[in-house]
């Protein structure tokens, strides 16, 4: 397959960037979309340029490194799917694809593709943790968990943190990504006794970073490859409303 | 933007019912346009009430277009690089044309207050003559044309704006999305259909 690539490239934070455009002549449909930029890359290297910097680490779709946004969509045109897990073969011979790093304030491009996304951590840090004693694991019947708790707390733990629902969100909202942890957290008995601080801390964190605001577009839940859906920010807004009234 | 937008929503749905009266005659609606301005007495004085409630709507009108200015500004504060590809997006219409739609009308209101509450603009102009000063206006044909593009903006403010009031206010869950969604497309349609009968039927000359 031949493929022309568009690709972000600036050199630096504060460098000014640009598209440019790289042809891969020989793109084999089965490659995954981060190894078609090592084939670029191998090229660019032996050819004495500066290969194209991005993000990755697992490429199996669950650490939440990669990520870039590719034809104007998070991810990429396949649902579900992270960019490491995305196939050459989602694309058409002579398609050009363009490639762009996540755009929002709170995530500074560090170099072509690569972002900053502490700012991500940063909110975790705020909240998105339980006081758990430390010591042996407890015995698991003694808590019982609801069996559609756990599963809804367990469908928005899948969260990794990848960052696409800002670059997706026309405002560069972090409210899925916030509102995963508070609905995966908020939820269970072992997450109760932060129950309200942690929504109040965590959206504290969220707005200190520079995020936009969310107005339910819904882009973000697009492009989430993990399906955090937006009843999620529902009750994140349930959950900071009920603890800014102060109802324990 | 939740709570102003429910509360001018409410009062949306009582001036629609109230402006159907319309079909019953020139003698009840413009004995239902006086009784407005006799609600609450004798407690409140003439036209009290009509001020508390004008009073009440402006504060919502002001707070609901300050917080959408300030959440505008944010969000394009956020997004200071646009993608040179533009995104395809998932969010449909309605959700797109939000802060136009928003602004339009703001615009609106003030043409129709100066239409019909000031009669600054009204063809026909008589205080107390409700029912010849609306068939006065929507009898010019693009008079009646402006408020079939307003309402229809009204309706697709009302369809985002109702779910996502569900979502800020964190009634929304799993199980009620599609009857909040469904609700907000029902209020839509009800609203600007019910609005648009008056200045229709009008042009069409079945209220003269």
């Amino acid at each position: 397959m031949k493929l022309t690539l568009r690709i972000w490239r600036q050199a630096g934070p504060a460098e000014p960037g640009r598209m440019v455009a790289y042809e891969v002549p020989d793109a084999n449909p089965d490659m995954s979309f981060l190894e078609l930029l090592d084939v670029l890359n191998e090229r660019l290297t032996l050819e004495g340029e500066d290969p194209v910097t991005f993000d990755h680490d697992c490429r199996e779709g669950i650490c939440g490194s990669c990520g870039v946004v590719i034809n104007g969509q998070a991810h990429g045109p396949r649902a579900l799917t992270t960019t490491c897990q995305l196939h050459v073969r989602s694309f058409s011979d002579g398609d050009v694809i363009d490639i762009e790093p996540w755009r929002s304030v709170a995530f500074g491009v560090l170099k072509d593709l690569m972002v900053d996304r502490s700012g991500l951590d940063r909110i975790i840090q705020a909240g998105g943790y339980i006081s758990a004693p430390t010591g042996s694991a407890p015995e698991a019947h003694s808590t019982p968990v609801p069996k559609p708790i756990a599963d809804s707390a367990f469908d928005n733990a899948t969260c990794i943190g990848c960052g696409a629902c800002v670059a997706a969100c026309p405002n560069g909202s972090a409210m899925l990504f916030t509102s995963a942890k508070v609905a995966h957290l908020n939820s269970l008995p072992q997450g109760a006794p932060e129950r309200a601080s942690r929504v109040l801390n965590l959206v504290e964190a969220m707005d200190a970073e520079g995020f936009g605001g969310c107005t339910n577009t819904g882009e973000c839940t697009n492009a989430c490859p993990k399906g955090i859906p937006m009843d999620s920010i529902a009750t994140l807004n349930r959950e900071y409303l009920r603890a800014s009234l102060g109802r324990k | 933007m939740a709570v102003t937008g429910l509360l001018m929503l409410l009062f949306l749905i009582v001036h629609m019912l109230g402006n159907l009266k319309i079909f019953f005659g020139r003698t009840d609606f413009d004995h239902y346009a006086h009784w407005l301005r006799t609600i609450g007495n004798p407690v409140l004085h003439e036209s009290w009430y009509l001020w508390i409630q004008r009073f009440v709507l402006v504060v919502a009108v002001v707070l609901h277009a300050v917080s959408a200015y300030q959440l505008s500004r944010r969000d394009l504060k956020a997004r200071p690089t646009k993608y040179s590809h533009h995104q395809r997006a998932k969010a449909g219409y309605a959700t797109h044309i939000m802060r136009y739609g928003g602004i339009t009308l703001a615009l609106f209101i003030v043409y129709h207050i100066l239409d019909f509450t000031t009669l600054t603009l009204n063809r026909h102009g008589v205080d107390g003559a409700a029912y010849d000063n609306i068939v006065s206006s929507f009898s010019v044909w693009w008079v009646t044309a402006i408020y079939i593009a307003a309402m229809i903006c009204l309706g697709l403010h009302i369809q985002h704006g109702f779910w996502s009031a569900a979502q800020t206010l964190g009634y929304n869950r799993p199980s009620r999305d599609r009857a909040f969604k469904g609700a907000a497309t029902g209020l839509a349609v009800l609203l600007t259909v019910g609005f648009l009968i008056v200045p229709v039927s009008v042009l069409a000359g079945l209220v003269d």
